[in-house]
């Protein structure tokens, strides 16, 4: 029988999985909640100016990237699943739609962040 | 047990291919007591009520798997499951989902068959041994490593479970691939490489969707959700890997 690419899907959904399960829920907190109400960090940690330092360097392009893409291509492969046992069969419009997202999304997240110049 | 008698209505799914255009539900009004099964209320319908109705069914004991059926909605053993649960709503039983009914509760397991046989469920030694070597010993640890798979009965829950064989039944499905994860499992066993092919496939491991209703139904305890999630990280290393590992390409 013909050997499945579902694994390359599978893959980059399961380390979006992780990482979101891993750092989802403390960087909702830290992003969302802790610096906008002043909780534990200073008030402009996440203001232009650090953020644009965070993401000059290369370890923080790293993260960056691996969030935005990770995510979505868990999120993709999820909502592509979902749909499936859901009886939605218009496969390839949905295959398009769920991974094309993701990849566009890992596209222009890449291209952003090498645009950053130190 | 006359006077304690209680009476419970029980609708049995009807299909007799010679009179009947599509399935229809039919009502029996059943005595029963509290340690009768849906099997035996099945059988009494057959002997006191309408011998037409047809049914599976062998050992009344969870063992045989032969008389799976829906019970109100329900892939379940109906020797396993007593009327009482269901007094006094009644129950309504089916054939099982996903399979081609033959008659009335009997179902074609045809295509289970089949797809049992092509995983060659069987051990496929990994050295030949003679009589006299003995036997091929094994350590409880190695046997842990397969034992729950081996429970299964071949009763298709799994399959009246799964909603991916019931959209796509080229899916190997839930227990044909638990059991190919038995003998892949097995200390003993040297076919791995002959049955991964399949596994590898999109009608293998890669046609779960991780749903695990399959798990919930199975009478025997066995966990195909689990045998299919340790399959997909396997075949996703060997997807990748498998032009740098010997031998790994043929796989
Ligand atoms: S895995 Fe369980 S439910 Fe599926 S066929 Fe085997 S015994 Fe039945
Ligand atoms: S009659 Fe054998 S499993 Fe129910």
């Amino acid at each position: 029988m013909k050997r499945s690419n579902e694994p390359i899907f599978w893959s980059l959904f399961g380390a979006g999985g992780m990482l979101a399960a891993l750092i989802g829920p403390a960087l909702v907190f830290i992003t969302g909640i802790a610096v906008p109400f002043g909780l534990f960090f200073k008030p402009d940690t996440m203001s232009y100016a650090h953020m644009l330092a965070f993401s000059q360097s290369w370890a923080g392009k790293i993260f960056v990237l691996a969030v935005i893409a990770l995510f979505l291509w868990h999120a993709a492969h999820r909502i592509h699943i979902l749909l499936h046992d859901f009886g939605v069969h218009a496969v390839t419009a949905v295959r398009v739609l769920c991974y094309g997202g993701a990849f566009a999304g890992t596209v222009i997240a890449a291209y952003t962040l090498l645009m950053i110049k130190a | 047990m006359a006077d304690t008698e209680k009476i419970i209505e029980i609708q049995v799914l009807r299909y007799r291919p010679e009179q009947d255009k599509e399935p229809v539900l039919q009502s029996y009004k059943v005595p029963f007591t509290d340690d009768m099964s849906v099997l035996q209320g099945l059988q009494y319908i057959k002997d006191y009520l309408d011998e037409t109705v047809s049914f599976r069914w062998s050992c009344r004991m969870a063992i045989c798997g032969s008389c799976g059926m829906m019970i109100d909605g329900k892939p379940k053993l109906s020797c396993k499951t007593f009327l009482r649960e269901y007094y006094p709503q009644g129950l309504r039983v089916e054939a099982l989902a996903h399979m081609p009914i033959e008659r009335d509760l009997i179902v074609s397991v045809e295509d289970f068959v089949t797809k049992l046989e092509s995983i060659k469920p069987y051990i496929i030694p990994k050295e030949p041994r003679t009589l006299e070597q003995g036997e091929y010993l094994q350590t409880p640890q190695q046997r842990d490593m397969y034992e729950q798979f081996s429970s299964c009965i071949n009763c298709m829950l799994c399959y009246a479970a799964c909603p991916q064989y019931g959209l796509n039944p080229k899916f190997t499905g839930p227990g044909v691939l638990a059991l190919l994860h038995r003998y892949n499992a097995d200390s003993r066993d040297g076919g791995q490489a002959e049955r991964l092919g399949l596994g590898y496939a999109d009608e293998g491991f890669w046609g779960c969707t991780a749903v695990g209703y399959c798990s919930e139904v199975c009478p025997k305890g066995v966990d195909p959700a689990n045998a299919i999630n340790q399959n997909k990280m396997n075949s996703a290393i060997n997807y990748f890997t498998r032009f740098v590992t010997p031998g790994g390409a043929d796989k």
